[in-house]
């Protein structure tokens, strides 16, 4: 039997329409799931207090401290990093073996899954340079990680701007610096803000690397030194360890209630800087 | 940056573009240096084909992690890439924008929800239900697959669209002038255009599931076994270190390094294949 | 752009230096995840009367105790072994308390009691169902600990003649094996007594419960040491905390907790 292509576009529409009604419904469910159990638990007080008999009872404050930390000391040094090679890569050089494989070495990077930087964090930050399990170690390690997402959107984004906008500038006496600098970044930027904030999500979100490099201390930390248990760290052990569900909870809501507000304030200012310019 | 003049920008931007380059050789030096020696002194068909991991006795055969690995990761595909596919077709050509400005954000959000709380979700909710209506311990390979293959949904969903929207209109516009359906057109013009980059969503997607380790841990129930049925409990490469890294000294501890060159080995594989694909792509465009 | 990340710099490079300026002595205790909770409540009330210590507790397990005293990552490792490993030799050890391993099933199932015979049967897949046991109709999901595990050399090196079973569930902590024993009806498994709660039953061994005076007379025979490993001779702070840990005050609150005190 031949279904005819009028009957087969409705019977794909239909399955795509299912696909995609499923997956839509799972991702509602998993965060309804964590909203409806952990909003209850949120509150100012649990987010400004310290933890209490290992996270039993009391408040998420010095996990709050390790989640800004960690992310901001790994994207101070991915994202300068992480632009300059991929306007080293566009901007400055052409296609050549070098370029290749500075490619090849960036998409494997991103591909190394986060136990092995953990094991790689463990015996080369923590041990051998003898940073012990500290907000350093564990920063640098998620450095590494989130290196190649930046490289990769900031090189798409780069990409993506029209090559007319370099003639114009060129013509206008720029050097390549100024160029890079006053038109092409500034172009860019939707695109690398994207891989910021992907950046951001994953070294948020991340748990193996970095209870093997920054620890899971629960004290408030008072230097670079020390040892810092991130809220995801955090959610794990509560959960895991069964210490309290319902602070779990909590720790998770609020996680994805940060990771929201930083997206959309991203999307905000980002929108703004596009409308100024304009 | 003036004081530097032009040359001297191109010199800085020259260094920073080896960043990656050296990270990715020094995880390799040191992974390598901690784990090689062990599989050749231990012999590398005995460490990747023996189904003996009894470290107290010096056994160290890696053989049911690795099948338990590849049985997650295929089953993770299974259910994620299908999904993950459809979802991106469905968006792109025949929802309405709307939909997709509203749909894609939230899928982008669920990329940065910890892997710990989709383990966490399988341990409460899934793990239960597995146990209560098929039977064996809930942990398993089943509820391993399940929660691999919603973690990865955002990674196919979001690259799949980029590279279907990457194909230029005109090409749909030229098809559907000829007669064609809008499902003969994605079928046959959008998704041959788009193909690479979709393979590349799956095998990134297969990259993440291979190399995701917590959530494993915590609902594929560990056991050292070569699965015989999906009901089983298995225990993948990444679990493996992860779960004996912590009590693991001498000879135990090197085995867990090797564990982890075996995996870092097939990931550059795997990315191999993937970066193959992703610039072949490009070169389309 | 040059601005925000100089400002950065000199913002981290401040941050850094103000942490090597600090005058408090700094304590770092690694290991051993069934002290840790322990070493953390030990550690509170140390600072409390001691304001100028800091002290820093990390799980990780025994080996990690006994690889970051070694290092220098930690000053004391923790580790709850029956018998130590050639790594530790030049460690100096101190037992600071005795840790029971009971065996726990679901508050679900009816058993009460296991023989050391009936344990290693189960743990070795011979007795596969309740019911062998006088218990319901299901079958037997065993949950062990990861190869290393303090607690499960020492459980086997007591039971004696443990060949794990190929499906039993690992779990990489005591509080991982109890929440998934907790979850599953069927299940069975071991932790550390400082660690049982209302969400577990534990079962006598042999018709004797983990008590300290069954302990004592030697009714009950799952028990293994916990030690803290400094290098070299233990001075300074380092030395007043052990002591503190080993004095009266310090025994009450490793008593109260469900730890075996040593004095």
């Amino acid at each position: 039997m031949i279904i005819s292509p009028k009957n087969m576009q409705r019977g794909v529409v239909s399955i795509l329409t299912a696909a995609t009604a499923i997956t839509v419904l799972i991702l509602i469910f998993i965060i309804f799931f964590i909203l409806e159990k952990g909003l209850p638990v949120l509150s100012l007080n649990f987010l400004t207090t310290n933890p209490q008999d290992m996270g039993k009872s009391g408040g998420i404050f010095p996990t709050i401290i390790g989640t800004i930390l960690l992310p901001a000391i790994a994207l101070l040094i991915a994202i300068p990093l992480g632009i300059f090679t991929s306007v080293y890569l566009c901007e400055y050089t052409k296609e050549t073996i070098i370029t290749k494989i500075i490619r090849f070495a960036t998409d494997c990077l991103a591909g190394i899954p986060s136990i092995i930087f953990g094991l790689f964090g463990y015996i080369f930050f923590v041990n051998t340079l003898e940073m012990g399990w500290s907000i350093l170690s564990g920063g640098l390690t998620l450095a590494v990680m989130v290196l190649p997402t930046i490289i990769r959107t900031s090189e798409e984004a780069i990409r993506s701007v029209p090559q007319i906008y370099r003639q114009v500038s060129f013509s206008l006496g720029a050097s390549r610096w100024q160029t890079v600098k006053k038109v092409v970044l500034p172009n860019a930027l939707p695109g690398i803000v994207t891989g910021v904030m992907l950046s951001i999500g994953r070294s948020i979100g991340e748990t193996a690397a970095v209870i093997f490099t920054a620890g899971s201390s629960l004290r408030i930390p008072t230097s670079l030194f020390d040892s810092v248990r991130t809220m995801s760290v955090h959610f794990y052990i509560l959960a895991r360890e069964g210490l309290s569900n319902q602070n779990a909870y909590g720790t998770a809501a609020a996680l994805i209630i940060a990771v929201l507000i930083i997206n959309i304030l991203a999307y905000w200012t980002m929108h703004r800087f596009i409308a100024k310019r304009n | 940056m003036r004081i530097f003049g032009e040359n001297g920008v191109r010199r800085i931007l020259m260094l920073t573009a080896f960043s990656a380059i050296s990270a990715l050789l020094l995880i390799a030096l040191f992974i390598l240096n901690e784990g090689l020696p062990f599989i050749f002194r231990y012999g590398v068909s005995n460490f990747l084909f023996t189904s003996e991991w009894i470290p107290a006795k010096g056994l160290f055969g890696i053989f049911p992690m690795i099948m338990s690995s590849i049985w997650v990761t295929l089953g993770a595909m299974m259910i994620g890439a299908p999904l993950g596919v459809a979802g991106a077709i469905f968006l792109t050509e025949y929802a309405p924008p709307a939909v997709m400005k509203i749909i894609k954000p939230t899928i982008e959000l669920l990329a940065s929800i910890p892997s710990v709380v989709y383990g966490f979700i399988g341990v409460m909710v899934l793990a239960p239900i597995i146990r209560e209506y098929f039977g064996g311990p809930g942990l398993s390979l089943l509820a391993g697959c399940i929660i691999l293959g919603i973690m990865i949904l955002p990674t196919v969903i979001s690259i799949s669209i980029d590279s279907i929207l990457a194909v230029p209109r005109s090409y749909r516009e030229g098809s559907l002038a000829l007669g064609a359906t809008t499902w003969q057109t994605t079928h046959m013009v959008t998704l041959k255009a788009a193909r690479s980059g979709i393979v590349a969503s799956i095998v990134l997607g297969l990259g993440r599931a291979i190399g995701e380790t917590m959530a494993v841990i915590m609902v594929a129930g560990n056991s050292v076994n070569i699965p015989s049925s999906a009901l089983d409990s298995v225990r993948t490469l990444t679990a493996n270190i992860a779960l004996e890294m912590s009590y693991a000294t001498g000879m135990h501890r090197q085995a867990l390094f090797a564990t982890g060159v075996v995996l870092f080995i097939v990931i550059i594989i795997l990315n191999s294949i993937a970066s193959t694909a992703i610039r072949k792509r490009k070169t389309y465009k | 752009m040059k601005k925000t990340i100089l400002a950065s710099l000199v913002v981290a490079a401040v941050f850094m230096l103000s942490g090597c300026g600090k005058s408090k002595t700094s304590i770092t205790l690694a290991g051993s995840t069934a002290f840790q909770p322990f070493a953390e409540k030990l550690a509170e009330q140390y600072m409390e009367q001691n304001k100028n210590v800091n002290i820093t507790v990390q799980g990780g397990g025994s080996s990690v105790g006994i690889q970051s005293a070694n290092s220098g990552a930690a000053q004391i490792g923790m580790a709850d072994l029956v018998t130590l490993p050639a790594e530790a030799n030049g460690l100096t050890p101190t037992v600071v308390a005795q840790d029971g391993v009971v065996i726990v099933v679901n508050p679900k199932n009816s058993i009460t009691n296991l023989t050391s015979d009936q344990i290693r049967d189960i743990f070795n897949g011979k007795i596969t169902n309740w019911k062998e046991l006088g218990g319901q109709d299901a079958p037997i999901t065993v949950v062990s600990r990861e190869a290393g595990s303090g607690t499960r050399s020492s459980f086997e090196e007591i039971i004696k003649n443990v060949n794990l079973l190929k499906n039993a569930l690992i779990q990489d902590s005591n509080g991982t094996v109890r929440e998934t024993v907790a979850n599953d009806p069927n299940s069975v498994g071991y932790l550390s007594h400082g660690l049982v709660n209302e969400k577990v039953k534990a079962l006598t061994v042999d018709n004797s419960e983990c008590t300290p005076a069954n302990i004592a007379d030697g009714k009950y025979k799952l028990v293994r040491p916990i030690f803290l490993l400094v290098k070299g001779t233990p001075q300074g702070e380092i030395k007043n905390f052990i002591d503190y840990i080993l004095s009266a005050e310090g025994q009450k609150t490793i008593k109260s907790d469900g730890l075996l005190p040593v004095k």
